[in-house]
């Protein structure tokens, strides 16, 4: 601790020597995140470009608000943010609704081993990545092979062209979802209702409280917090498809352009613009419009909890 | 009494019928999958996809393991990812957080608010994207699998927040007794702490082995291809095939149905062969993430 004296004109460098290891440790993560998450911020500026891949940031050209102009023009953006609230906003009740339905019922399973059996394998799909999750749906929905044209066939309906229907993704892709996640939301509120005491119950069924009753009256409201919460980080990525896992609306439905009307977000828009054709300025500004909305959002959700339940708030 | 335990045990029958079928829809899918790789080709032209094969073949996995396919180079590249990517993500986030976590130092808190902000807003895809592949050249490269993932702030607060459980005492002790800042995080707090270290390694370890995106965005030499992107690529080239008879040269170099079918088998198989022992640690920390101490 020598010369303490000395560095006190200058609390930054003298408090950076003081913790020299912590912050030695500290470093390359904060560079990380700066590098990785701040950097791009100043990126924005491309929405704003007409950005040429040669000239870079710098030396692009500045055309104001042109690439929100033709973004906003035309319809693609109004169905596809359209898309993207729907979805999410049916996936988030039907996800943890029934998730909560799913936990309740697994805790009333009197026989442990099995309870444990069904927790697994309902939290066995979140483990696998859309990709798979492709060619499983695949070997049910291919035209001439896939499993259920085959059921069909042997009930002597015709076979669907499920990958040309715009009409049955707006369910296949709530299903899948609810497949992919339900388990994942299902194993935390199951921890929540273990961390519930026990003396609640005995009370309410020496009260000759149904198990139902129970249910509705102590369970759910104990879970609240949980449900808050989880609920909260979901409303933050309310813009972004399927919750910031997006890959379920680019793979399921195999880029099948005609399917576009019922499976195209926001992401999947980006994606195509930047990657397909190439367009810069307006996929970014794409991205600006995502960004600020999911800010808003989490914003307005956050205010809401808060007015509801100060401790379940982010901030 | 005696009918309240008789209704009882009929609404437990409900009950375990609709956990089973539910089961079986989590299931089943895996098994279809396995069972047209395991099937003739003949009886897939024929008869279609099934549940039970009806004709058994491992032609398909000998198509795979014993030719020169690009799946065992693929499967090397996304097994050398996950494991660099997972062990370097664990080290960098754990000493990030380990610092956030201690009361001696001072900023700490300017830069939990840095890593909250990144949860709130970000600059999207086109900028980082640039960033990649412009500023850091980071395009066809195997680093560029690995780097963007390195720290991520979700797992940066649970860790900050399991590291803050741990005793100043201990710390403290080790201090007196002369062990650096950093000596004590290794020696002390990470064993101290691996059931929090490994639940995140588990959750960065199946992020890595099923990231299609970064491949099918950066990678363009079939050298770097991942098993993800692999699939991904063989469905879409099908997909765009159907549409056009023209390419039928194409056609003929893609692997047949059962191939297919036996790759992807082979990107689920460690996940599946693990689960039983992840799946503890998977439960524990899901845990960990939901609830706020």
């Amino acid at each position: 601790m020598q010369g303490v004296k000395a560095r006190r004109t200058i609390p930054v460098i003298s408090e950076l020597i003081r913790n020299k290891t912590f912050y030695l440790m500290m470093l390359p993560g904060l560079l990380f995140i700066i590098i990785m998450y701040y950097l791009p911020m100043i990126g924005i500026v491309i929405a704003f470009q007409q950005f040429n891949p040669f000239k870079g940031i710098s030396g692009s050209e500045w055309i104001g608000f042109d690439n929100f102009k033709f973004l906003f023009q035309s319809d693609t953006i109004l169905h596809v943010t359209f898309n993207t609230i729907v979805y999410n906003l049916v996936f988030l009740v039907t996800g943890i609704g029934l998730a909560l339905i799913f936990a309740i019922l697994i805790n009333h399973i009197g026989n442990r081993l099995l309870a444990g059996a069904y927790k697994s394998i309902l939290l066995l799909p979140y483990l696998l990545s859309w990709v798979v999750a492709e060619y499983l749906l695949f070997s049910f929905l291919s035209m001439d092979k896939g499993i259920l044209n085959q059921l069909l066939h042997a009930l002597g309906f015709d076979p669907i062209q499920w990958y040309s229907e715009p009409f049955y993704w707006r369910f296949i892709l709530p299903a899948a979802y609810i497949w992919k996640n339900v388990g994942y939301f299902a194993v935390i509120f199951a921890a929540g209702i273990a961390s519930i005491s026990s003396e609640y119950y005995e009370a309410a069924e020496l009260d000759g409280a149904t198990k139902f009753q129970q249910a509705i009256r102590i369970t759910i409201p104990m879970l609240t917090p949980i449900t808050l919460t989880l609920v909260l980080l979901q409303a933050g990525k309310m813009f972004y498809g399927a919750f910031g896992d997006w890959g379920m609306f680019f793979n399921l439905p195999m880029e099948s352009g005609v399917l576009y009307g019922a499976t195209d977000v926001i992401d999947t828009y980006i994606y195509r613009s930047l990657k397909q054709m190439g367009d810069f300025g307006m996929s970014s500004a794409a991205g600006l419009y995502q960004s600020c909305v999911g800010f808003v959002l989490v914003l307005i959700s956050n205010a809401i909890i808060r007015m509801y339940d100060r401790d379940s708030a982010l901030f | 009494m005696k009918s309240k335990s008789n209704s009882n045990s009929i609404a437990n029958i409900m009950l375990n019928t609709g956990f089973i079928v539910y089961s079986a829809i989590c299931i089943i899918p895996l098994f279809v999958v396995l069972s047209i790789s395991l099937s003739q080709e003949q009886s897939i032209f024929q008869t279609g996809y099934s549940i039970i094969p009806k004709a058994l073949s491992l032609k398909a996995y000998e198509y795979i393991l014993m030719g020169n396919s690009p799946i065992l180079h693929a499967y090397l590249v996304t097994i050398l990812v996950t494991i660099l990517g997972t062990l370097l993500h664990l080290m960098i986030s754990s000493m990030f957080a380990y610092t956030l976590s201690r009361n001696e130092v001072k900023y700490r808190n300017i830069v939990s608010f840095l890593v909250v902000f990144c949860l709130l807003f970000n600059g999207g895809l086109v900028p980082w994207y640039i960033l990649l592949s412009k500023y850091l050249h980071m395009k066809d490269t195997f680093l560029v699998l690995i780097f963007p993932y390195l720290v991520s702030s979700v797992n940066v607060l649970i860790m900050r927040n399991f590291f803050k459980g741990i005793p100043d005492e201990i710390i403290e002790s080790a201090r007196i007794d002369g062990s650096g800042e950093f000596n004590s995080f290794v020696k002390l707090v990470v064993p101290l702490s691996t059931p929090v270290l490994a639940t995140i390694a588990l959750f960065v370890g199946v992020f890595y082995w099923n990231d299609w995106f970064t491949a099918a965005i950066f990678v363009e030499n079939n050298k770097l291809y991942t098993l993800q992107f692999l699939l991904q690529s063989i469905m879409n080239n099908i997909a765009y095939l159907q549409g056009n008879a023209l390419v039928e040269d194409v056609a003929a170099n893609l692997p047949d149905e059962s191939a297919r079918m036996a790759t992807c088998v082979l990107a689920v198989g460690p996940i599946i062969i693990a689960y039983p022992y992840l799946q503890r640690y998977f439960v524990k920390g899901l845990t960990l993430g939901a609830v706020k101490s």
